[in-house]
């Protein structure tokens, strides 16, 4: 079914309201839309990390799906499991309804703790999506640097300070890295293209065999701007190349979305505080690395799309 | 009922690898590591043979298997996982979540030292470090009781009243590679002890939306962990319930711990595993030459049995308590506990603790008797005797 933004408010309520995010959070946004992209039912798995502290304060729930939580570097584990048994207990006709299973982590319990995992339940070929909703650093902590942290980011295990600027590496081509394990359909997302991020959940949840999808979550909180500005900073992620939407279907790269202009990305880093920095006169510098990267970046994007 | 049963030479890991075949499990996730690795070997061998049903995950490490396990358990399958030393280390954040979520699972453990330095040969440090995660287990002497070890802790687990984990610990190289005669008893017989898994709260019934793994903190926690303590308790009795149940089919019994020679034994030595029978042949030897000496060898450690072990050594005038593990700074575990279960009875007998084997190093026959000797002369003191170490 396309993406169609009235009709989902109509759709069975499988991540209710309630939970206790910070205001302007993109992960109830981004948790909707990609569990709305199936009418099958889903058991879900999220690592610990912000989503699974904010939806599963004792004794509530926002959970209305069967779901698990049981550590930060294992849910592509857990979740293969738990589809193991679906699998084991159809055969003998214990369970009946096709079911799609899902995993949740940030970008510290994927990118980082959480990779081992989640290479191995790649190359096993269970039939379930694994989401990163990638913040950038470890949120729920308070801002910790991770491998999905930016160059230049201030965090407060790479802050910004007398010889220092931020994070000094770039970040895990993490999309790539699932891709490589042959797997039927890996992508990236963005939290403000609901109609983009829609289209990609609804493809992982069709095709049969593991799939992959990293969805921008900017964190209004420790990326450090007002709240009603997440949906903005997403854009300019993607309008700026940042952060490109495209995906890999059975090994074709496809790049979702072309910026019809030039949006320098001073556009997406100025306004956050965890890039000021980056604006005093003597790191202009990396300013110009930031973007001659980004340019590299889009350019080989592009070249792997045509081939 | 028409119970058959067969004799074959088989190892102890082989023996355990049968019990999972009788069991039947839906899901075993398992990464190999030395001695576990034959009864995941064996056990692949009947998937890829179609003997079983079950789904074999062929994870990338153990936290891995101790993951999907857990999901697997979660999702209403039965579940098992199997593994030893570095391991099990490794899977130990998720051994307490296995426990904390009341998951059934099922676990062999082929004892061996944990590193360092690296080391693959016995020793039950490995199981000894994961005593406070709130798993049951239950020790084996032999491949035999290892194969009946795997029914008695799949129906103790399972049990309504107790829904804990269980681990079957078994002498790595030791017993999961030395040959024994093992008598396995027919599948229908075994399978109906087995009988059909009925999870609780599976996440599979999707009608019924389970959470499983909620975030706990000072308003929860603390009552969650009371209702594992309870479950213990539970399981303290159901254990022998389980035994008199498989009791019906082997005639064997299935006590906390087997009393050897020791209703008029003026010394005994409490040890675990393997080493009870290398025990059970020095106290045959002795007690030709009319000496009074005997043997505990406990079987189950997790929940321990305090007031029964009390009740059976209490007139005993010296017990020796052999430890194949340390605690650094404190008193060897098993002993700690034997001393524990000792203190409010008003006689005891005095005491002496002995540690042995680690890394696999061998102990022998002259050895025991020597330690028989000094504990029939009232040899002890405060201080642990290590047997067979070098400037000991």
């Amino acid at each position: 079914m396309p993406f169609n933004l009235k009709e989902m408010p109509k759709k069975p309520k499988r991540f209710v309201s309630g939970g206790r995010t910070c205001a302007g959070c993109a992960i109830p946004v981004l948790a909707r839309t990609i569990l709305g992209a199936t009418d099958k039912p889903i058991v879900a798995c999220t690592a610990t990390g912000c989503m699974e502290v904010t939806s599963s304060i004792y004794p509530f729930s926002s959970w209305n799906i069967p779901w698990i939580h049981s550590a930060f570097e294992n849910a592509a584990a857990t979740i293969s499991g738990v589809e193991a048994a679906y699998k084991a207990l159809k055969r003998k006709g214990k369970v009946t309804k096709d079911i799609k299973f899902i995993a949740f982590g940030g970008d510290g319990g994927t990118y980082d703790i959480g990779i081992q995992a989640l290479s191995g339940a790649m190359e096993r070929g269970h039939d379930m999506l694994y989401v990163c909703y990638d913040n950038n650093a470890y949120m729920n902590t308070g801002n910790q640097g991770s491998s999905a942290t930016p160059y230049g980011a201030a965090t407060t295990t790479t802050p910004a300070g007398k010889v220092k600027q931020g994070k000094e590496q770039w970040r895990k081509d993490l999309v790539k890295i699932i891709a490589a394990h042959n797997i039927p359909y890996a992508a990236q997302a963005a939290v403000h293209n609901l109609a983009d991020l829609y289209k990609k959940a609804e493809k992982a949840l069709s095709i049969e065999g593991p799939a992959f999808i990293t969805v921008l979550a900017p964190c209004t909180t420790l990326w450090k701007y007002p709240p009603e500005m997440t949906m903005q900073y997403s854009k300019l992620a993607v309008e700026t190349k940042f952060w490109p939407l495209f995906e890999i279907e059975n090994g074709k790269l496809k790049v979702n979305y072309k910026p019809s202009k030039e949006v320098p990305v001073e556009e997406f880093l100025k306004g956050q505080g965890r890039f000021r920095h980056l604006f005093k006169p003597e790191n202009k510098g990396m300013l110009e690395h930031i973007q001659k990267t980004i340019n590299e970046n889009w350019e080989r994007l592009l070249r792997e799309e045509g081939l | 009922m028409m119970v058959t049963k067969k004799m074959y030479p088989m190892t102890g890991a082989q023996a355990i690898a049968e019990a999972m075949r009788q069991i039947n499990p839906d899901v075993v996730a398992a990464y190999p590591i030395t001695p576990q690795t034959p009864i995941i070997e064996n056990f692949a061998k009947f998937v890829a043979d179609g003997r079983v049903d079950t789904e074999y995950i062929r994870v990338e490490s153990e936290h891995s298997a101790m993951s999907a396990t857990v999901g697997a358990a979660a999702a209403g399958g039965r579940a098992m996982t199997a593994t030893a030393s570095a391991g099990l280390a490794l899977m130990w954040e998720i051994v307490y979540v296995a426990a904390s979520m009341r998951l059934p699972i099922i676990m062999p453990i082929a004892n061996r030292a944990l590193s360092g330095p690296i080391n693959i040969h016995c020793d039950h440090s490995d199981t000894m470090g994961t005593r406070d995660s709130g798993w049951i287990q239950i020790y084996s002497e032999t491949a035999q009781e290892a194969y009946e070890n795997m029914f008695l802790a799949l129906k103790l687990a399972e049990n309504k009243n107790v829904q804990l984990p269980a681990m079957v610990c078994l002498d790595g190289f030791i017993t999961s590679h030395g040959v024994e005669n093992v008598e396995i008893y027919d599948d229908k017989t075994m399978k109906d002890f087995a009988g059909e898994y009925k999870p609780i709260d599976p996440l599979l019934d999707v009608d019924n939306p389970i959470t499983y793994g909620p975030l706990q903190l000072q308003d929860y926690y603390f009552e969650t962990k009371r209702q594992q303590v309870d479950a213990m308790k539970n399981a303290k009795k159901v254990f022998l319930e389980a035994g008199k149940e498989l009791s019906k089919i082997t005639g064997n019994d299935y006590g906390y711990f087997e009393k050897y020679m020791m209703d008029d034994a003026e010394a005994v030595i409490v040890v675990m595993n393997s080493t009870a029978g290398n025990v059970k042949s020095v106290v045959d030897e002795m007690r030709k030459d009319g000496k009074k000496v005997g043997l505990l060898k406990l079987r189950l450690f997790r929940p321990f049995p305090y007031e029964e072990v009390a009740e059976a050594l209490h007139k005993i005038p010296v017990v020796g308590v052999f430890d194949r593990a340390e605690s650094f700074g404190a008193c060897p575990p098993l002993y700690g506990e034997i001393r524990n279960a000792l203190f409010d009875s008003e006689k005891k007998p005095k005491m002496q603790s002995f540690v042995f084997g680690l890394g696999g190093r061998d102990i022998f026959s002259h050895q025991i008797e020597n330690v028989f000797e000094t504990l029939l002369e009232g040899e002890t003191s405060g201080e642990t005797k290590y047997i067979g170490c070098r400037g000991c």
